[in-house]
């Protein structure tokens, strides 16, 4: 027996609704009805980050989310970070500093870092890197994307 | 994705509660499984084990089961309070400093953000972090259910992994414990992989009066090394209060070994285990003196 419920929720900026099987995830409604694929799935257990979306302006991971607890909330995928101008600055400082090989991570990575400046810009290395903890990537080392973070909210920081 | 081959839980009604009676309600007939931050159940969801019962009432939107006060000499922390609102609550980090240092080594910043507090108790995970502040801080709980309320201590409830003494049709609604004092010492150790999102390998909570070098009042909890949170209430008793000199610390490590119970697993040997704990036990104990 399958249930669906029915979500209202709003996303990247505008209402949307849903009817989700009771039993899917956050993740797996936002890229199967929504067709929002930068969020990804790697581990499916809430160890790697690579499906980090915000929800009330918290991070979380979005397979973890069950879907049916998107109804009410304000979520904002890695898709409704594009501005005006085109990039968001955390995504422009990625790709300057070489922050990005397989890019797998990236749009999780991306989406904690920003959350992480908007709460305070002033940040040492060591708490970009404490910030970043639960985000896995399995190309970089990690050096580039602090040195992309460190960019993103020193600009931010600078106003 | 949707299309794995899998076993899906059998999820036949949703609740989305936004009053404690209606999620006592909708608990009340012992076949509902109860969603707050979902970090655990939804990864255990597909695991096959069986935790989701037919039904999957959402609490998250229950104002009574939220918020970190202080009233009457005593700290109480709603059921829903997450690590982060742990890690960022200025009256804890005033009043007990060991609950935001605990969560501060708990999972990861998306984890944080919503795993409670009521979850870290209600899965009974031999290697749940808080659970072990918790006890070494005297903490209760608070249950309740359509039958009426009941108040339990947090370091008696849990008879196994998994496994507590909370009956199907109740609901955790908050922790108490008596405020610390002001010369209330309180710290938390933990080992594993990595520093992010580990599941200890060995976790220790102690709590006591730092005085001449000595601890009274002392409160030894080990996480990971047995079936539930292991008080070594032997040990405590053997150091409560006496200078803790080298010879003192050394009858506390041995005492102390024959009172946890560690297993060879996936994460760590039994011996490994034990050495951590002795090592956390050894680096606290001489820390106090």
């Amino acid at each position: 027996m399958s249930l669906n419920v029915e979500v209202t929720f709003t996303l990247n900026g505008i209402t949307v609704r849903a009817n989700p099987p009771v039993q899917a995830s956050a993740l797996e409604l936002l890229r199967s009805e929504f067709d929002l694929a930068g969020t990804k799935l790697a581990c499916g257990e809430g160890e790697c980050g690579a499906c980090t979306i915000e929800v009330d302006n918290r991070t979380r991971n979005a397979c973890l989310m069950p879907a049916v607890d998107l109804d009410g909330r304000d979520v904002k995928t890695v898709e409704g970070l594009i501005t005006d101008d085109g990039l968001d600055p955390v995504q422009r400082a990625f790709v300057e500093a070489g922050a990005v090989q397989c890019g797998f991570c990236t749009p999780g990575m991306v989406m904690q870092a920003k959350n992480l400046i908007e709460r305070n810009p002033n940040l040492t290395r060591a708490e970009i890197a404490r910030g970043i903890e639960g985000n896995i990537c399995r190309c970089t080392g990690y050096t580039k994307i602090i040195d992309a973070v460190a960019t993103a909210a020193q600009r931010k920081a600078g106003g | 994705m949707l299309a794995q081959d899998r076993t899906p839980p059998q999820i036949g009604d949703y609740v989305k509660a936004t009053t404690l009676d209606q999620a006592l309600a909708a608990l009340a007939d012992g076949q509902a499984t109860v969603l707050a931050g979902g970090s655990d159940l939804w990864a255990q969801k597909d695991s096959g084990n069986g935790r989701i019962r037919t039904r999957l009432v959402n609490v998250n939107r229950v104002n009574k089961l939220t918020g970190i006060e202080e009233a009457g000499g005593r700290l109480r922390l709603g059921a829903c309070t997450t690590m982060t609102e742990i890690l960022e609550s200025p009256l804890l980090a005033d009043k007990a400093p060991l609950l935001p240092g605990t969560a501060d080594r708990f999972a990861s910043p998306q984890i944080r953000n919503v795993a409670t507090i009521g979850g870290n108790i209600a899965n009974a995970s031999p290697a749940a972090d808080m659970v072990l502040a918790l006890i070494a801080l005297g903490a209760e709980v608070e249950l309740a259910s359509a039958r009426g309320m009941r108040t339990l201590v947090l370091e008696e409830i849990f008879t196994g992994p998994g496994q507590t003494v909370i009956a199907p049709d109740e609901l955790i609604v908050a922790v108490e414990f008596a405020m610390p004092g002001a010369s209330a010492h309180g710290v938390f150790c933990k080992s594993g992989p990595r520093p992010a999102l580990e599941i200890s390998q060995v976790a220790m909570a102690l709590t006591g009066t730092r005085r001449n070098g000595a601890l009274t009042g002392p409160c030894i909890v080990f996480g990971s090394v047995g079936p539930t949170p292991m008080r070594c209430r032997k040990t405590e008793a053997l150091i409560d209060g006496k200078p803790l000199d080298d010879a003192l610390i050394a009858a506390a490590l041995d005492q102390m070994a024959t009172e946890i119970a560690p297993i060879d697993d996936v994460r760590a040997s039994a011996w490994y285990r034990t050495h951590m704990a002795r090592t956390f036990l050894e680096q606290e104990l001489q820390a106090c003196r």
